[in-house]
């Protein structure tokens, strides 16, 4: 078969060859009901039967909580009100899949109505659902499929539910139709050092079965690639040699703090001086209610112990636009991107908030650990000044915020008044500076980090970082991207937060220039016309 | 009808884990185990699916129903079992 090229925005470094298997959707029952077969009761008693069989299958290999969830799960598939469901459905005339609907319908409005920790179990029966209707319509089961062989995962787009889910032993590449090159899927990539190429609208041909290279540094998916590039990608190790270690430096060692982006605790040995952005979001998603400040500090407190002493710059919640959350936002917004998102939550849930910064501190109490928090969002030196005082009331006396609106950039030198650092989100900030929807791949240029006009923004922040003499660090994909490292630091940046795969390359990158020589390419970059 | 009342000690209440260590139990027995706030309402013990529906939580209590032989043997072992947090 000829080999044809796709293409898309780079994403996650680095290629990789394998097999696609793609991300299913929810089966939907055709709106036309069919007349009812003869063995209706037993065929939709069955596909419960090979729900639990698939599910007894993955509960096999896991333990811990992983294989808690699965039993439960189980039970559930088996409960013996299910059956009697299906047979008072069949008995009115409804055929198999919509008299598995009809018998989890009853339960799944029941536990939704309970709210809280029971309510959220209603998902869980959803899923069941799914998968046997899913099972009885003949089409794949809903979610990230189940592969003996690690596979390359195909979607239209990948909810930041069904990334947290996934596992990098198993997934070689990602390649989704939809998402700009900030999107979470790309974020994702990122963290777990995969090749990703996102907004690639030709990836909806892609079939479970096809064979492809993915080329996430170029953003090209070759589908049928000839025996000579598949082993060549197959062969190329990803490792980067680790020239250096330690804390980051310019050549003639200027220092540059190099930080991590995280979502949860250090995962083995760590060569970085800390933690530039603790992500949040992840112990909410998924859920009706806010976790408790209980669990809260239970697992804040895990990150700041596995990353033994060193600093850790907590992010608060940041709901709302593409990570929204139900108990944190409406989801009437026309706009959500410029909605009520990140720290403008706390307005209408101020206990969300305080809930969150009480649970950190008593988390930093526990673990002796050196933590700082920032607020997402913060358009003003006001709304700076309000987070700034409610942290420091609850003994968080190292306090931040995010600059990714360009009102906070360009009224910095008051933000920096109110705080003791900032971090750049460079992500938001080219969404908001050029007025571009970061999930639209179609929008990627205006997005491009190496836009003279968002390099201005970062500038404009650095130097009033300077006249105050506080720090001012970027954590948005900017940080990691070893070209662009240099010129963050020419402009005047003193730390650069990123995810772990990428820390190697920009540690080699800094040492290869001297500050002087960063400065001039910061110069350079913000006197082009273009990216 | 032999019957009992017995307080939730799980602190998560009846939801996935202790609801299906119930059932599990229930199912084991050879008698028609009922549980609910009140007696006219009582659901299927055995249904994992209709205990946790009734949303109970920590600190309620609840009541136990049985009929048949050894029913309150059979009742002070499930008894026993929701008033320890072994979950």
């Amino acid at each position: 078969m000829a080999s044809r090229q796709l293409t898309g925005n780079p994403a996650g470094r680095g290629q990789a060859v394998g097999v696609v298997a793609r991300l299913a959707a929810a089966p939907v029952l055709p709106a036309e009901v069919p007349a009812p077969g003869p063995a209706d009761e037993e065929v939709a008693i069955a596909a419960l039967g090979s729900v639990v069989a698939d599910l007894r299958a993955r509960a096999a290999g896991l333990d811990g909580t992983a294989r808690d969830i699965l039993d439960t799960q189980i039970a559930m598939a088996e409960d013996p009100a299910l059956v009697t469901g299906v047979r008072a459905a069949v008995a009115q005339g409804r055929p198999a899949a919509w008299a598995v609907h009809d018998a989890f319908g009853v339960h799944v409005a029941a536990l939704a109505a309970l709210g809280g920790y029971l309510g959220e179990r209603a998902g869980d029966l959803v899923d069941l659902r799914d998968r046997a209707i899913a099972v009885l319509l003949g089409v794949p089961s809903p979610g990230v499929p189940v592969r003996e062989e690690p596979f390359v995962l195909v979607s239209t787009d990948l909810a930041p539910a069904d990334t947290v889910t996934l596992d990098p032993a198993k997934v070689l590449a990602i390649v989704t139709a939809k998402g700009g090159p900030t999107s979470h899927t790309a974020i994702l990539a990122r963290a777990l050092g995969i090749p990703a190429v996102v907004g690639c609208a030709e990836a909806e041909s892609l079939v479970d079965g096809d064979r492809v290279v993915v080329d996430g540094t170029r953003g090209v998916v070759v589908v049928s690639p000839d025996a000579e590039l598949a082993d060549r990608v197959s062969r190329a190790t990803v490792a980067a040699p680790a020239l250096h270690h330690g804390p980051g430096s310019t050549s003639d060692g200027h220092p540059v703090q190099l930080l991590l982006n995280v979502g949860g605790p250090a995962e083995g040995e760590v060569d970085a001086e800390g933690v530039g952005l603790f992500r949040t979001e992840f112990l909410f998603l998924d859920r009706t209610e806010a976790p408790s400040r209980e669990e809260q500090r239970r697992v804040y407190g895990e990150v700041f112990a596995s990353f033994g002493g060193r600093p850790v710059v907590v992010r608060t919640l940041d709901a709302g636009a593409d990570k929204p959350l139900p108990f944190a936002n409406s989801d009437d917004e026309p706009n959500p991107a410029l909605g009520v998102r990140g720290y403008r939550v706390a307005r209408r849930r101020p206990e969300l908030l305080a809930d969150q910064l009480a649970a950190i501190a008593d988390a930093a109490a526990d673990h002796g650990a050196d933590v700082r928090v920032m607020a997402p969002m913060i358009a003003t030196a006001a709304e700076a000044r309000e987070f700034a005082a409610l942290a420091r009331s609850f003994g968080l006396s190292r306090v931040g915020v995010m600059v990714e609106v360009p009102a906070a950039a360009l009224r910095a030198d008051e933000v920096l008044a109110e705080v003791d650092f900032v971090s750049i989100g460079t992500n938001d900030l080219a969404q908001y500076a050029f007025g571009a929807d970061r999930v639209l791949g179609e929008l990627g240029a205006l997005l491009d980090p190496w836009q003279p006009a968002l390099l201005d923004l970062v500038a404009l922040v650095a130097e009033a970082g300077r006249r105050a003499g506080k720090p001012v660090g970027v954590c948005g994909e900017a940080a990691g991207d070893p070209a662009l490292a240099p010129v963050l630091v020419g402009l005047g940046v003193t730390s650069l937060s990123m995810s772990a795969p990428a820390l190697p390359h920009v540690r080699a990158a800094l040492r290869e220039h001297t500050f002087a020589h960063c400065t001039e390419l910061a110069h350079r970059a913000r006197r082009a016309l273009t990216a | 009808m032999p019957s009992r009342r017995v307080t939730i000690a799980s602190p998560t209440g009846l939801h996935a884990r202790p609801a299906k260590l119930l059932t599990e139990a229930a199912r084991k027995q050879p008698l028609v185990i009922r549980i609910g706030r009140a007696e006219d309402h009582l659901v299927d013990a055995s249904s994992i699916l209709a205990v946790m529906s009734l949303g109970v939580r920590a600190g309620e209590e609840v009541l136990l129903t049985a009929e048949g032989d050894q029913a309150d043997r059979v009742l002070a072992e499930l008894a026993e079992l929701l008033s320890h947090d072994d979950t």
